[in-house]
């Protein structure tokens, strides 16, 4: 996320509403002025609104160099080329609830922020293994803190309770993951994607290497 | 108010009304078919049938509004994908008193497209079982008056399975099975050797064609029926009855034609026909017939039911014998276990079945004796995982990407079917506190499992876990997703068949004892849920009542 202020949000509403719509979310309280919230936005570095709202082209970016670590172009195309970062922008932005919304974008700050101290730079302008460093780290975090609650998670399901929000780099990989295979790159280039296969052959040969069958429905 | 005139009128195009109209035109009458909904045109209407994964903005996820939209759906099967076939529930609620998922299809051909298409026959062990036990009523039919009725509907639907030779679950005319997978194959053959052979993995049976049926295509393995399936392979009104009954150019088909009372001529004690509210123009009309069949999904044929003829009985038609409104009965399920298989990590397969494996029920049968009655069957699948496997997993980056685009281990996995006991505290009747968009009072379900239901999940899940150990798969969990009644969209019972009008509400023929002219063939007519899938039973159940009402009628009965 630099600091390219041209950048413009690509979803329907402008950075202006997206900030209404987040001092509306927290009882319209948080914000004396709105100009006073952009210029401190966009003195810190970052674009994206934080907490809730839309998506601005510089998050999208930021979000698909994410998945592009994640699931990087090897003999198949990277999460990038299946255009992975938009795709997380619209599931958070329609799927996710105002909580689960806000702990994705502070999540992107987190990041953002652990790769400047690390490196005295954002997250854009490391380099590809300090971004996997950097991840590999917060794939660390994530896994021990989701395993951690795994037997509350099932008991909250048979209850038919909603779960705590997931840890944020959770939901980036699980999204990343999500938007990279269900796309037409992911689906057709990484899998094999057979729309009508036209029979069953209950057992045949496998050969290590050979992609998954895509699903359809 | 305008009259129109017909010999039958069939209310509910789903598959109960479907095999009424089929069946009804067939034999000579003319049948006038109301669904409540819109029209939905075979193939052409399949919208999403042949669309990628790719082409839905969320990839067939759920959204926000999705959810604020659907608040039962959301409970378990809200999706993108097929959405258009589901109720919408802001114009059509209904009061919970308890928890009771109530998931339904407000359009021609109502919940036969989305159905799961598990076909099996019901035994005496099921139809006897109130009996033997004593528990509620007696079914007053018996499997012998069934058999030939399954053998009829099963031929036009086209029901694949094999022939497995168990008397729990009565062979049928199947076409050919389609097969078991090699990691199904693998634990079955080691099933067959443990529990003393009582245990079974056998192929789904289902409605889906393995050989072309008129105006059919045998299945193409795409596993995308719950689009609709524009190779008509899948059983549902549209590929099937709706095209027979058209035939006979004795049909006409109104959707957006909302039933909302059966009219009695209140001498005769005979139904004369329905009253109709238009969904759209909102006009009235009053249609008459010398038959009515009710087939507007268990709860909404109850629901009909209890508005009708209530200057005569106040609790509605059929209410004389105390039990209209009674006896709801659901399965309970989404509990079992999985585990891995090892030594098949050289094979896979090809194409998408549309079914899976069945273990029939076991228990308390040939010997057995649990602490509870009844039984469960497990319906399940071998496959390998796919990508989203590693949602979970440890890693990023190349290896993890190209590990995650391959074929994961092989799993086998497996959730329970439980009965659920007829018991007259579960019951539905009208809420005249609340209206639906048309200003007509909504249904209230009371309805909970019980204690029998509590003893059974133990066994539902242990069971498996059992099975898997004893045919050596690795890392064996079971699970318990917890289950509210409404969620297996099996709703039975409400309107229940008997052999006494003092005790229920239809006859062995499906005639509501109090207006013999009017037939309840869908699922509110069970008298007990057995475990197996019921919708194979409805239609045999109406094939046999649409002949007796014909019959009946040729001898002025009615």
């Amino acid at each position: 996320m630099n600091s390219s202020s041209e950048a413009e949000p690509v979803l329907l509403v402008n950075r202006r509403e997206a900030i209404r719509r987040l001092s509306a979310v927290l009882g319209g309280l948080a914000f004396a002025g709105e100009s006073g919230v952009l210029a401190a936005l966009e003195k810190s570095g970052l674009l994206s609104t934080g907490g809730y709202g839309e998506f601005t082209a510089a998050d999208i970016a930021f979000l698909d160099e994410i998945a592009e670590t994640i699931l990087p172009a090897t003999k198949t195309p990277g999460a990038k080329a299946a255009k992975t970062g938009a795709f997380m922008a619209v599931m958070v932005t329609d799927s996710y609830a105002p909580a689960e919304q806000r702990i994705f974008r502070d999540g992107m700050r987190t990041v953002d922020e652990a790769m400047r101290q690390a490196n005295h730079h954002s997250y854009m302008a490391a380099t590809p293994p300090q971004r996997l460093a950097l991840l590999t780290t917060l794939d660390q975090e994530q896994k021990r803190v989701m395993d951690s609650r795994l037997a509350e998670d099932r008991e909250r399901f048979a209850a038919g309770v909603a779960r705590e929000p997931a840890h944020y780099f959770r939901m980036m990989k699980e999204l990343a993951l999500l938007g990279y295979f269900t796309s037409e790159v992911g689906c057709t280039q990484a899998m094999r994607y057979i729309e009508t296969p036209g029979r069953f052959d209950p057992c045949i040969a496998y050969t290590p290497g050979e992609p998954a069958w895509a699903a359809h429905a | 108010m305008k009259s129109t005139s017909y010999d039958a009128i069939v209310v509910g195009s789903g598959i109960s009304g479907g095999w009424a109209a089929k069946e009804l035109a067939e034999k000579g009458l003319r049948v006038l078919l109301l669904e409540r909904g819109r029209n939905v045109e075979h193939i052409k209407d399949y919208v999403n049938a042949t669309k990628a994964p790719w082409e839905y903005l969320h990839r067939g996820g759920r959204t926000i509004a999705m959810e604020e939209a659907y608040q039962v759906l959301k409970r378990d099967l809200l999706n993108e994908k097929n959405l258009a076939f589901w109720v919408n529930e802001k114009e059509s609620p209904y009061t919970e008193v308890k928890r009771f998922d109530w998931y339904r299809g407000y359009q021609v051909g109502g919940r036969s497209l989305i159905w799961g298409r598990q076909s099996y026959r019901w035994s005496d062990f099921d139809f006897g079982a109130n009996a033997k036990e004593g528990v509620a009523v007696d079914w007053p039919i018996r499997y012998e008056e069934l058999a030939p009725w399954y053998d009829h509907v099963e031929k036009h639907a086209g029901i694949s399975g094999a022939r497995d030779g168990l008397p729990q679950l009565p062979d049928g005319q199947f076409q050919a099975a389609m097969p078991l997978n090699c990691g199904e194959e693998l634990i079955a053959g080691r099933l067959k050797k443990s529990f003393d052979g009582r245990r079974h993995i056998i192929i789904g049976r289902t409605a889906n064609a393995t050989q072309a049926l008129e105006g059919r295509a045998p299945c193409q393995y795409r596993n995308a029926c719950w689009l609709g399936c524009p190779f008509g392979a899948y059983f549902s009104t549209q590929s099937s009855t709706l095209p027979a009954a058209a035939k006979t150019g004795r049909l006409t088909l109104k959707p957006w034609s909302i039933v909302t009372e059966v009219l009695l001529d209140k001498n005769r004690k005979r139904a004369t026909g329905v009253r109709v509210l238009d969904a759209v123009s909102e006009q009235w009309t009053d249609y008459t017939a010398k038959v009515v069949f009710l087939c507007a999904s268990t709860l909404n044929s109850t629901w009909l039911l209890l508005r009708s003829a209530t200057d005569v009985w106040p609790g509605g038609l059929g209410s004389s014998s105390g039990e209209l409104g009674h006896n709801l009965m659901d399965h309970h399920f989404r509990c079992g276990a999985e585990g891995n298989i090892a030594g098949l990590d050289d094979k896979y397969y090809y194409g998408r079945r549309p079914t899976g494996i069945y273990i029939p029920r076991y228990r308390n049968l040939f010997g057995d004796k649990r602490e509870y009655l009844r039984g469960f069957g497990y319906q399940g699948a071998a496959s390998r995982e796919g990508w989203s496997r590693a949602v979970k997993e440890l890693g990023i980056g190349a290896a993890f990407k190209d590990a995650a685009a391959e074929p994961g281990p092989w799993k086998f996995g497996a959730t329970a079917f439980g009965e659920m006991l007829p018991n007259h505290a579960n019951s539905v009747g009208i809420d005249a506190t609340k209206q639906d968009k048309w200003g007509l009072p909504v249904l209230k379900i009371d309805c909970a499992t019980g204690e029998n239901e509590r003893l059974m999940r133990k066994d539902m899940i242990a069971d498996m876990a059992e099975m898997l150990e004893q045919t050596g798969a690795k890392s064996v969990e079971s699970f318990d997703n917890g289950s509210f009644p409404g969620m297996a969209i099996h709703e039975m019972g409400t309107a229940r068949m008997g052999r006494d009008p003092k005790t229920s509400v239809l006859n062995a023929h499906n005639q509501v004892w109090d207006a013999p002219n009017v037939f309840v063939t869908d699922g509110a007519c069970m008298t007990s849920s057995a475990c197996q899938n019921p919708s194979l039973t409805y239609m045999a159940i109406t094939a046999r009542a649409a002949d007796f009402a014909v019959n009946e009628l040729n001898r002025r009965n009615l």
